[in-house]
């Protein structure tokens, strides 16, 4: 069970998360013209790399915040935690 | 009652305490603190089960974790439990135990026939042996191999134990009280770091227990006993014994299981059985010790023949003789401890040493003490079937190839001692790539992966002197990294014998002419001529020899049988075992029962209930529960002796009647509230909400952003910045996370908060033509006019002195209103309603009775939303806004969105208008067609309509919309049947919606 440190409550255990997908995939933007092609990407495409990834945990029994994780999927390290609006390096 | 190998001087059992328990039926006795094992051979009992393959007798070949073969059944409690270690099982008073895999009994099993049938049982034998003829699969080899798989029979009567789960933190974790672990939780505990110190025995003192040293000017035991005593009081360490780290996960959680209850004859009222602990570790230190190592020769699972450090055990912790003519086979020192143990018992040995001139402090004491040497010899093989009687032993050439001189000699027991092989598995199963030891032909942890370390034996280190340093120093240094404090203890002087080098010899070649089984793996049969085979046959990589032959599989996971395995791989390939390399150690280290790793969440108590506030108004007034997710809602509420399907219409009737009260407490709610929270709304909902008046409601429909309908409800304009969302009751968390997932992560520049208030408010839903009347009675000083409240209006009232909501919105399609109070008045609510509502011919209704009414008006609900429909398709494209976007909107134009034959609700009746359509129902043209049969589309819902007295049913077909008036079929192969129908519009009942609005 993984320990992930939420930026706002401290290490907690993976069961009081939900994993959300990739990070850093962003919606297009309201009212924007946008391609079938480039929508279908961010709709249904989503890469699954092995090493480090960028992703989203919902802190849904806790804080109830989503907060990004940079996480390495092979070996389940996690290197840094970000808030939900903090950039990420 | 004597015990013929009790010995009188020795051992740890409590002599005051007799014990009796069966085993296979027969009584026997032991004492406090046997464990069956111990128990057993003091009653001469070797025999006690039939190994997995070959059926050959079994007997005991360890004293604790590492006993392969002494696997039985256990009794307690009219409850079966099998799989259990004679060696752990400590015996209690009406204990019954029973053999496994024999048949009828272990003295006489049929099954030892296939000892004769070997041809047939070579290695990966289910791959051949069962292949042809094919059609011989079913009827005859499955049948035959399910019967011969397994050992134990699980019981299939329900649990009725307790088992718990724990969550623990600390500092350091230690898995192991032997030196390494006494002394180094001692030193950390000392240096104040929290510590759990685990051990699996219910001893303390690992190898203290029966090693002949001195700690301290002490002997092992008391130096251990003081530590453990010293630990126990201090209030930063918790000791458990009996307690087993059998996995070690991510991110340094390791999980334990305390057996509290297993050696009782009945679990204690306040105890679980087993508890489960969940601990995450700041640092691990493993000191799980090593396990001696076995000598491969002919017969070497007769029973009798066992590792030579259980043997020792058995005299000095539990008073036990194992055998009264024991012979030594070893090829280093340790055998000799043994030897001299049972020379101190009265007992003389024999010891077979492999090397050829050894000399060291415990061989030159061997030899003082008058104990019979024979060095360069080995034991060629066991003879005696059911229990050792003789061996054939041989002298061996110096270059370990030929055998001379074989004689045969009288014995009872052969005490074997290949070396000692660290217990590695935690550190592996961290992710540690373990080394290969020339030293001690063994792997040893390399680089820590996870914040752990290895120490002691499992280490490698194999003096006490060596062990005992570095445990203090582990100690000290973990804990001064984890607390920063300096207290470093004074480390004890030790006085150990010294031993000199093992041979590295640990294969008895075979005799001319002769063909004994000479076997790797105990508990599976996996014999030297087996992992020939598997090489012959090309199979190179060590894990696929383990999977061809079973070699180091199932409970052993390699504990006995690993390092020899790999010697012979690598002596036939002429490689190093490195280049081998070693198989996977797998969690968990020892079985784990089910019944611990589910803990309390069974039955009931598998997911929360969740009850209405009303809940036990609806108890009392008879109403049948339904699982909605995990609330309990009424289903119906039965009047004498109806039926399901007779109340729930009399419930829907007196609905469409007169009035009902449905309890709609489990909705989701959810109060959205900021400045920008109509923008919001506007973007989470298809339809357009800026211009939505303070003091109404709308109904909305949200979208994924595939198109996909997510969720609908009303939600209305409380304030001028304040809304109050209503979900279903399926996906109110799924629409709370989605709504946090846009405004924090898609959308922070909308000031807007959205929390859960599902529980705050209590809610009934009034239905009815008579509604309006009642709720003038119910708040006397509010105006609920049709014009003063119309149709998705809004207003705040007193109910008898409560705060009220009454929000006009109708799921029915009947006049109907929802009130909302505060959780805590919610019964009182009810309860005014009731009694208010005589008057109008009141009656409560089920969720049977509310899916009725809103299926026959064409109302959505899950079963037409159910994660495929567009807004399209459930008729709610009039609620798609062309003019704003919102989620989802862009997926919307997807060709197969689009197409005109696109699929659409509609209502289906039968032709007969009495025989009611199955749920899940092929809408089709033709029944006759050929399979499988084109289907249109499916039933979603179906009722008996109240309005018309006929059945009624929703479907989801292809080109709906130019559907209506045709004659189709509904086929339900399930029910195997086919019913003529008519498509009609969704809208049974008031299609124009002037009811609601009344």
């Amino acid at each position: 069970m993984l320990y992930i440190f939420c930026p706002h409550c401290g290490s907690r255990s993976q069961n009081e998360f939900v994993y959300g997908g990739d990070a850093t995939v962003k919606r297009p933007e309201l009212n924007k013209e946008i391609s079938d092609q480039d929508w279908d990407n961010f709709v249904y495409l989503r890469k699954s790399p092995r090493g480090k990834h960028l992703e989203l945990w919902h802190h849904i029994s806790g804080c109830r915040q989503w907060i990004k994780v940079e996480r390495d999927t092979s070996t389940h390290e996690i290197f840094k935690t970000y808030k939900a609006d903090e950039l990420t390096e | 009652m004597s015990q013929d190998f009790r010995l009188d001087k020795i051992g740890m059992v409590n002599r005051n305490k007799k014990i009796s328990f069966t085993f296979n039926g027969k009584k026997y006795f032991g004492y406090e603190g046997d464990t069956i094992a111990s128990a057993l051979i003091a009653n001469g009992v070797h025999l006690v089960g039939r190994s997995f393959k070959y059926h050959r007798p079994r007997g005991f070949f360890g004293v604790g974790v590492d006993e392969p073969y002494a696997i039985l059944q256990l009794e307690r409690n009219n409850e079966r439990d099998p799989n259990i270690r004679a060696t752990e099982q400590e015996i209690f008073e009406g204990l019954e135990v029973k053999s496994v895999n024999c048949w009828p009994s272990v003295n006489f099993d049929i099954g030892a026939i296939n000892n004769f049938l070997k041809m047939f049982f070579p290695a990966g034998f289910y791959y051949k042996t069962f292949m042809w003829p094919p059609s011989f699969w079913y009827k005859i080899y499955e049948p035959f191999i399910r019967m011969a798989a397994g050992f134990g029979e699980a019981s299939i009567k329900h649990d009725k134990e307790r088992y718990e789960h724990k969550y623990e933190y600390c500092d350091l974790l230690i898995t192991g009280s032997g030196p390494s672990g006494l002394a180094s939780a001692y030193a950390a505990a000392k240096n104040g770091a929290r510590v759990i110190l685990a051990e699996d025995k219910p001893r303390y003192g690992g190898s203290l227990l029966t090693s002949d040293v001195n700690i301290g000017n002490q002997t092992g035991v008391e130096w251990s006993e003081k530590i453990i005593t010293e630990l126990k009081s201090m209030s930063n360490v918790i000791v458990k014994n009996r307690s087993q780290v059998f996995g070690y996960y991510d991110h340094n959680m390791l999980v334990m299981s305390e057996r509290i209850g297993d050696h009782l004859p009945k679990t204690q009222k306040y105890l679980p059985k087993q508890r489960l602990w969940y601990i995450r570790a700041k640092e691990v230190l493993i000191s799980s010790g090593s396990i001696e190592r076995p000598l491969v020769f002919g017969n070497n699972d007769t029973p009798g023949v066992m590792l030579s450090s259980a043997a020792k055990e058995y005299m000095k912790v539990y008073g036990v003789l194992v055998g009264k003519k024991p012979l030594i086979f070893t090829n280093n020192d340790s055998g000799y401890e043994t030897a001299i143990e049972f020379k101190k018992n009265g007992v003389n040995p024999l010891i077979l040493d492999t090397r050829k001139e050894p000399s060291s402090d415990i061989i030159s004491e061997a030899k003082n003490l008058g104990i019979e040497i024979k060095f360069s010899h080995v034991v060629v093989a066991a003879k005696g079937y059911k229990k050792v009687k003789s061996a054939d032993i041989a002298k061996i050439s110096d270059n370990k190839k030929d055998l001379s001189n074989i004689e045969n000699i009288e014995c009872d027991c052969i005490c074997v001692s290949g070396f000692w092989t660290p217990s590695i598995h935690l550190a592996s199963q961290s992710g540690n790539k373990s080394e290969f030891n020339e030293k001690i032909d063994a792997f040893i942890p390399k680089k820590s992966k996870q914040k752990e370390n290895t120490i002691g034996s499992a280490n490698g280190k194999f003096t006490l002197e060596e062990t005992i340093n570095e445990a203090f120093n582990k100690g000290y240094e973990v804990s001064n990294n984890i607390t920063e404090n300096n207290n470093k203890v004074s480390i004890p002087t030790v006085v150990e014998k010294k031993s000199t080098e093992h041979d590295k010899f640990w294969c008895v070649p075979l005799p001319k002419g002769k063909s004994y089984k000479r076997f790797l793996d105990f508990q599976n049969d996996v014999a030297v001529t087996d992992i020939e085979l598997a090489l012959r046959e090309g199979f190179r990589s060590i894990e696929h020899v383990k999977r061809y032959t079973t070699l180091g599989m199932a409970t052993d996971q390699g504990k006995t049988s690993n390092l020899n395995g790999l010697q012979l791989v690598s002596d036939i390939e002429n490689k190093v075992v490195p280049q081998v390399g070693h198989t996977t150690f797998r969690p968990p280290y020892t079985p784990v029962s089910i019944g611990a790793i589910v803990g309390r969440e069974v039955g009931k108590h598998s997911k929360p209930t969740r009850k209405s506030p009303m809940h036990d108004w609806h108890e009392k007034n008879n109403a049948v529960f339904v699982d909605a997710g995990v609330w309990l809602r009424p289903r119906y509420y039965k009047q004498g002796n109806e039926t399901l399907f007779e109340a729930s219409k009399r419930e829907a009737k007196n609905v469409r009647k007169n009035v009902g009260v449905c309890d709609v407490t489990t909705l989701g709610k959810i109060d959205v509230k900021g400045p920008d929270a109509a923008e919001f709304l506007n973007r989470v909902y298809t339809n357009a909400w800026l211009k939505l008046p303070v003091g109404k409601a709308r109904y909305g429909v949200m979208l994924r952003e595939d198109g996909i309908v997510m969720d609908d409800g009303t939600t209305t304009r409380i304030s001028e910045n304040h809304y109050h969302m209503t979900t279903t009751t399926a996906q109110a968390a799924n629409v709370l996370s989605h709504l946090e997932y846009y405004l924090q992560l898609v959308w922070p520049e909308l000031n807007v908060n959205v929390v859960s208030t599902t529980e705050q408010w209590a809610g009934a839903a009034i239905a009815g033509p008579n509604s309006r009347a009642l709720l003038m009675k119910l708040f006397t000083n509010t105006d609920v006019s049709n014009e003063a409240l119309p149709f998705m209006g809004y207003k705040e009232a007193d109910l008898f002195g409560i705060p009220a909501k009454i929000y006009r919105i109708s799921f029915s399609g009947e006049l109907a209103y929802e009130v909302n109070v505060e959780s805590d008045y919610g019964n009182f609510m009810w309860e005014k309603i009731i009694e208010v509502g005589k008057e109008f011919q009141i009656q409560p209704y089920g969720t049977e009775a509310l899916s009725t009414l809103r299926i026959e008006m064409g109302h959505v609900a899950g079963s037409e939303l159910d994660g495929r429909t567009i807004p399209h398709d459930a008729s709610l494209e009039g609620l798609v806004s062309k003019k704003k976007d919102f989620i989802g909107k862009r997926s919307l134009g997807r060709s197969a969105f689009i197409k005109p034959d696109r699929e659409k609700i509609v209502g289906v009746v039968p032709l007969d208008k009495t025989t009611s359509i199955p749920e899940g129902s092929y809408i089709v043209k033709d029944p006759k067609a050929k399979l499988p049969n084109p289907k249109l589309g499916h039933v979603s819902a179906s009722c008996w309509s109240v309005e018309y007295d006929n059945p009624f049913s929703l479907a989801i077909i292809k080109d709906g919309k130019n559907m209506i008036g045709q004659k189709l079929f509904a086929m339900s192969p399930l029910k195997n049947k086919t019913i003529p129908v008519e498509i009609v519009s969704s809208h049974y009942v008031d299609p124009e919606g002037k009811r609601v609005r009344a």
